[in-house]
């Protein structure tokens, strides 16, 4: 920790748990599809359940899914760009288990095809990722963040890393589904690699999410 | 880090503080000090801006229960606050304001206590005419003064209670004043010390668990509380127990705390009778 992560960051308030944290995770969910989505429902977990209208965390959770960044005003607006971009959202309050009090689950659709992801807000706006289409991980969104869905097959890890070529800060893995033999790989990389389309070219890939770090 | 580490380096270098903090930063993470000292600018300028945008005005905060109380002072003749003080008052209370409102701050260190520094900053600039360069050095020892907190302590309401939030933003904002007006680095490490110890056991209790009440209001007593212990560092009052030791000692009255009164909105002035009610009707408003 520096001293830039003790003043700043440049935010939207009232708090940097419940309102930046919020848009964080949403962002997260945002750059993962790689756009806005058709349809999103947003699972509030504790706290977040409690007192999301008063810490404008439902207006975080939308301007994260549009986009936006922790400094825009218009996050304030999140309803009204909600309405020009056509985007359907709803908001549950709901019991995620044994997870952090701010805890929200994001399911968001788009051409017909549905991501869910999962984050907690820790505090001071840091975040945790723990769970991408069911996966349990552990991502600080701080990383540049690969996610590949990969036949479970012999050498599909070591296929994956191959190409890549970067240094890993971390990694996830697991086996979703036996009869179709799949299997979800989460990565954190130090940098991104220059050849993430070659990923597509290999036999053990199915699909691949790449979601960029905000950090300088 | 230890302020005290910081000290030691001024003591034996010469080099002005902030560039010891700035080369003691990037030892420590790494990163060029130029880069540091631009986010720095960045943070200042977004500060002065809606410092600016945002003096005296009413805002309209989530719940209701704050946003007019910035026209109120600014409407207000002071009677007992000098013009340094009354300005800072205003802009602290009208940051604080705009964050509950949804609007654009600096957490520094969080976004709860994000009017203090920036009421010493404005209040520089309009009342002593301070440059930018001027601001953004002392903004450094502020910097560096949250820092050696969030790393031996925490800056966290829900870990220490509202000395590790306010306190921490008035002992930034203290030494940041001192080393304005005396370049001392010392003299920085005991107006830090004076206003962390003034808030001391300050406990975090958020009506409703909304930052508003009685979070608002604390930011402005806060910034006299960092004027008040800078004047007296520059008049050469010190602090018999060390910067270092204070942070500890607040880490760990923060600890022994009971939960009720670290953020959960269950005790201290959140758990009143009328803090009880002004949120069931806030409640029964949204459903």
């Amino acid at each position: 920790m520096g001293m830039l992560d003790v003043v700043g960051p440049v935010m939207v308030g009232p708090s940097s748990s419940h309102t930046l944290g919020a848009l964080k995770i949403a962002r997260f969910s945002y750059k993962l599809i790689e756009g806005i989505p058709d349809e999103v429902e947003f699972y509030l977990h504790g706290s977040f359940a409690k007192t999301y209208l008063g810490h404008g965390t439902d207006r975080a959770l939308i301007a994260g899914v549009l986009g936006l960044r922790e400094y825009d005003y218009d996050i304030k607006n999140a309803y009204d760009l909600a309405k020009k971009h056509n985007l359907k959202y709803s908001f549950i309050e709901t019991d995620l288990g044994d997870v952090n009090p701010n805890t929200v689950l994001i399911r968001s659709k788009k051409d017909n095809k549905i991501n869910e992801v999962q984050g907690s807000s820790i505090g001071g706006g840091a975040i945790k990722i723990n769970k991408i289409n069911g996966v349990d991980c552990d991502l600080s969104g701080d990383y540049n963040t690969l996610i590949v869905v990969n036949k479970d097959i012999k050498g599909a890890l070591e296929n994956i890393l191959k190409v890549i070529s970067v240094n890993v800060a971390n990694l996830y893995l697991k086996r979703t589904n036996i009869i179709e033999g799949r299997a979800l790989t989460i990565l954190e990389l130090d940098e991104k690699p220059s050849n993430l389309n070659e990923l597509g070219n290999l036999e053990c890939v199915i699909k691949y999410f790449y979601v960029g770090s905000d950090n300088i | 880090m230890t302020f005290k580490n910081l000290l030691d380096i001024w003591r034996e270098t010469n080099i002005p503080f902030d560039e010891v903090i700035l080369t003691e930063e990037m030892v420590e993470t790494g990163m060029d000090p130029v880069i540091i000292k631009n986010n720095m600018k960045r943070l200042v300028e977004v500060m002065l801006t809606e410092s600016e945008k945002n003096y005296g005005k009413k805002h309209e905060s989530l719940t209701g229960l704050t946003g007019d109380n910035a026209p109120k002072l600014l409407n207000h003749s002071p009677k007992l606050l000098s013009d340094f003080n009354y300005v800072a008052t205003i802009t602290a209370i009208s940051t604080a304001e705009n964050n509950a409102a949804m609007g654009r701050i600096v957490a520094c260190p969080t976004a709860g206590s994000c009017g203090v520094v920036p009421a010493i900053l404005y209040a520089l600039k309009k009342v002593h005419n301070a440059s930018f360069d001027e601001l953004v050095s002392s903004f450094i020892i502020a910097g560096a003064i949250g820092n050696v907190i969030a790393k031996k302590a925490t800056i966290s309401g829900a870990a220490g209670g509202c000395q590790a939030e306010i306190g921490t933003a008035a002992a930034m904002a203290s030494a940041a004043l001192t080393y304005y007006f005396s370049k001392d680095a010392e003299k920085c490490g005991h107006a830090a010390s004076l206003a962390l110890k003034s808030l001391m056991g300050l406990v975090c209790d958020p009506v409703g668990g909304f930052v508003e009440v009685p979070c608002v209001k604390r930011n402005a007593s806060a910034a006299n509380v960092a004027i008040a212990t800078a004047e007296m560092a520059l008049a050469g009052v010190e602090s018999v127990i060390p910067f270092d030791e204070v942070v500890d000692a607040m880490y760990r009255v923060g600890k022994m705390m009971h939960e009720d009164l670290r953020e959960t909105g269950n005790g201290g002035i959140a758990a009143t009778p009328t803090a009880r009610k002004l949120v069931e009707n806030i409640k029964r408003g949204w459903n």
